[in-house]
C-alpha cells in the first residue's frame, strides 16, 4: 500500500519501475488480446449469455479448488473449460438454450457460495480475501510467474482462434449453408466453447469471475457497432479490449483508491457507451459495403 | 436425511416446527421467504416465456452494487437495491433494439451493464473498508436479518408488483408469444415491455434481499422452468410454478436453519435445482411413452 502512495507521488514516469505493474501490463496484455479476440465471437454467435454463465461457473472452479486446498487456477481450467464443451454438447447446435444455461448456472453458482463458505471457515480470518479476489480479480497481485504461464495461455487462446477464424466465422453467420459445405458446425462450436473456457479462467485472474463479462462483451459489442467488415471487428474488439486493460491500469496507478478492475470496467463500458452512441444504427444497408 | 448431524432436529415434526419458529427472526424468514417465492414465480414465468433470462440475470446482479453503495453512503440497503435495479432496467430497456430484432447486440450491451454495475459495487465496497463479510451475505443471500419493517415493504412491493402483472397479464402474454400479431392488433408491444423491465427489476430487488444477488436467479428462472416442462397451459403453470418456488424457499429455509455453516443459497438452488431435474426427467420419459403409443 505504501508502495502504491509512493508511486503516486513519483508520477507516471516510474510507471514501469515496480515490479508488479510490469507483471500487471504483461499479463493484462496478453489477457486482453485473447479475450477480445474471443468476445467478437461470442458477440456474433450470440453467446454472451453463455459467457455471462462460465464467469459464475469460474467463481464455483476456483472456490471448490480453495477448498480442498490445490491451486485455484487448476480449479479454474477444469471447471470453465469442462463446462463450457459441455454446455456446447448439450445445446443444439452446439448452442444451448437460455433457460437451461440459466438452471444450470445457477445451481453451480450455489454450489460455488458452498465451496466459499466451507473456505473461509476453514482458513483463519486474515485469508477470507481470497474468495473477494476470486470474485473481482487481483491484477496487481500477479506474480511474474503466473504472468508468464497468462502469456502461454494467451497465446494458445489466440493461435486457436486465428486457426479456427474462417470456418467458425462461417459456421456462426450461416450455420446451414456451412454444414451443407461440410465445415463441421458442431465440433467448431464445442472447441470455441472450449477456448471461451480458458479465456474465462484467464480473465478471471485480471479482473475476476464477476466481471470479464465486461471484457468479453464491452470491446466487442463496440467494434460489431463501430464496422460491418468482420475481421476488422475482430482486431477492433482486440485492440479496444487492450486499450482499456492499459488505461484501467494507469488509471489505477495514479489513483490507487480505484482497484484496477473497476478502472478496466469503466473504460470498456466507455468504449461501447460512445460506439453505441456514434456508431451505425442500422446493419443493413451498410452489410453491402463489405 | 443426516439426522443426527444436529441435536435439534428430531422425528417429532411439531417439536421441529416449535423450534424452527421459536425466533422471531426465523418467523420474519419464513414471511418474506413466502412472499418473495411467491412474487419470484410469477414474474420469471413471463420472464421464461419472454426469453429475458439474461436480463433478469444482470438486474439480479444490480443490486449488488446498489446495496454496496447504499452501504457506503450510510443510508439504507433498501433504496440501493430499488434505485439501481430500476435505473438498470430503464438502461436495458433503452438498449433494446425498436424493431425487436438484434438480439446479439443488445446482448452485449447487457452484459455491459452487468460488469459495469458489478464493478462499481467492487468500488463501493473497496472505498468502504472492512465490508468483506457483507460481500458474501450480499452475493449469496442471508435470511438472518430480515427486519419487520423489511418484511412490510416486501408485502407492499409484493402487492404492488402481482396487482400489475394481473393487470396486463393478458396483453403481456400475447405480446410475449407473438409481439408481431399483437403489435398489429393494436397491443402497445414496446410500451408493455419496457413495463416488464421495470416490473421485473422491483421484483429482483425485493428478492435478492433474501437470496443475496447471485442467486435470485435461481428462483426467478428455475420454478417456471420446471412448471413449463409439465404443463403447457399458462395459468397452470403460473400455479404449480409458485408452489414450486414457495416449497422450495420453505425447505431451504428449514434446512438453513438446522445445519447453520452452510448458506441458504446453496439449499434454494439446490433443492429447486433436483425438481428441474426430476421435471426433465419426467417430461422426456412421458415423451417417449407418447410416441410409443402413437407407434403402436
Amino acid at each position: 500500500m505504501t508502495a502504491l502512495l509512493l508511486a503516486q507521488s513519483a508520477g507516471l514516469a516510474h510507471i514501469f519501475g515496480h515490479a508488479y505493474m510490469r507483471n500487471a501490463f504483461l499479463a493484462g496484455t496478453a489477457i486482453a488480446v485473447a479475450v477480445g479476440l474471443i468476445g467478437f465471437f461470442v458477440v456474433l454467435r450470440s453467446q454472451v449469455f453463455t459467457g455471462d454463465a462460465l464467469g459464475h461457473v469460474a467463481v464455483t472452479g476456483a472456490a471448490a479448488a480453495l477448498a480442498i486446498g490445490v491451486d485455484a487456477r487448476l480449479g479454474l481450467f477444469v471447471g470453465t473449460i469442462a463446462i463450457g464443451m459441455a454446455m456446447a454438447v448439450l445445446g443444439r447446435q452446439g448452442q444451448a438454450d437460455d433457460v437451461v444455461i440459466g438452471s444450470v448456472f445457477a445451481w453451480i453458482l450455489g454450489l460455488g457460495a458452498l465451496f466459499l463458505t466451507l473456505f473461509t471457515r476453514s482458513r483463519s480470518a486474515g485469508n477470507g480475501n481470497a474468495g473477494v479476489s476470486v470474485l473481482f480479480g487481483s491484477i496487481f497481485g500477479i506474480s511474474s510467474a503466473n504472468a508468464r504461464v497468462a502469456v502461454a495461455v494467451a497465446a494458445v487462446v489466440v493461435v486457436g482462434v486465428v486457426l479456427i477464424a474462417r470456418p467458425l466465422l462461417f459456421a456462426s453467420v450461416d450455420s446451414a449453408v456451412a454444414a451443407a459445405r461440410g465445415v463441421p458446425v458442431r465440433a467448431l462450436g464445442v472447441l470455441f466453447l472450449a477456448l471461451v473456457g480458458a479465456c474465462a479462467a484467464e480473465a478471471t485472474q485480471a479482473v475476476g469471475a464477476l466481471l470479464l463479462l465486461g471484457l468479453l462483451a464491452g470491446p466487442a459489442g463496440a467494434a460489431a457497432r463501430l464496422t460491418a467488415r468482420p475481421y476488422r471487428a475482430l482486431w477492433i474488439s482486440a485492440a479496444l479490449a487492450v486499450a482499456a486493460v492499459w488505461g484501467g491500469l494507469t488509471l489505477s496507478y495514479l489513483a490507487p483508491r480505484v482497484p484496477p478492475s473497476f478502472a478496466i470496467l469503466a473504460l470498456t463500458s466507455a468504449f461501447y457507451l460512445a460506439a453505441f452512441v456514434a456508431g451505425r444504427p442500422r446493419r443493413t444497408g451498410s452489410r453491402a459495403a463489405m | 436425511m443426516a439426522l443426527a448431524a444436529d441435536a435439534h432436529l428430531s422425528w417429532n415434526l411439531a417439536e421441529d416446527m416449535r423450534q424452527l419458529f421459536a425466533f422471531h427472526f426465523m418467523v420474519n424468514a419464513y414471511r418474506a421467504g413466502t412472499i418473495v417465492a411467491v412474487v419470484a414465480a410469477v414474474v420469471g414465468w413471463f420472464m421464461v416465456l419472454r426469453r429475458q433470462a439474461f436480463a433478469g440475470h444482470t438486474l439480479a446482479l444490480v443490486g449488488f452494487p446498489g446495496a454496496a453503495g447504499a452501504t457506503w453512503l450510510g443510508v439504507s440497503a433498501l433504496w440501493g437495491f430499488f434505485g439501481f435495479c430500476l435505473a438498470a432496467a430503464l438502461c436495458i430497456a433503452g438498449l433494446r433494439p425498436a424493431d425487436g430484432h438484434g438480439y446479439s447486440e443488445e446482448s452485449a450491451g447487457i452484459g455491459v451493464v452487468q460488469a459495469f454495475a458489478l464493478a462499481c459495487g467492487f468500488l463501493f465496497v473497496s472505498l468502504y473498508h472492512g465490508f468483506l463479510n457483507g460481500v458474501n451475505s450480499l452475493l449469496f443471500g442471508s435470511f438472518l436479518g430480515v427486519t419487520d419493517n423489511q418484511v412490510v415493504v416486501l408485502l407492499i412491493v409484493g402487492a404492488g408488483v402481482l396487482a400489475a402483472v394481473a393487470g396486463m397479464a393478458r396483453p403481456l402474454l400475447f405480446a410475449s408469444l407473438d409481439p408481431d400479431v399483437a403489435a398489429a392488433r393494436g397491443v402497445p408491444v414496446r410500451r408493455l415491455s419496457v413495463l416488464f423491465l421495470v416490473l421485473l427489476g422491483v421484483t429482483v430487488a425485493g428478492v435478492s434481499q433474501i437470496t443475496g444477488s447471485l442467486l435470485v436467479f435461481a428462483l426467478l428462472v428455475m420454478p417456471p422452468a420446471t412448471a413449463q416442462l409439465l404443463t403447457p397451459r399458462p395459468a397452470l403453470a403460473l400455479v404449480v410454478a409458485t408452489a414450486i418456488s414457495v416449497v422450495v424457499t420453505w425447505l431451504a429455509l428449514a434446512v438453513a436453519y438446522f445445519f447453520p455453516p452452510s448458506p441458504i443459497g446453496f439449499f434454494l438452488t439446490t433443492f429447486a435445482f433436483a425438481g428441474y431435474v426430476g421435471a426433465a426427467a419426467f417430461r422426456r420419459a412421458s415423451d417417449r411413452r407418447r410416441s410409443l403409443a402413437a407407434a403402436a
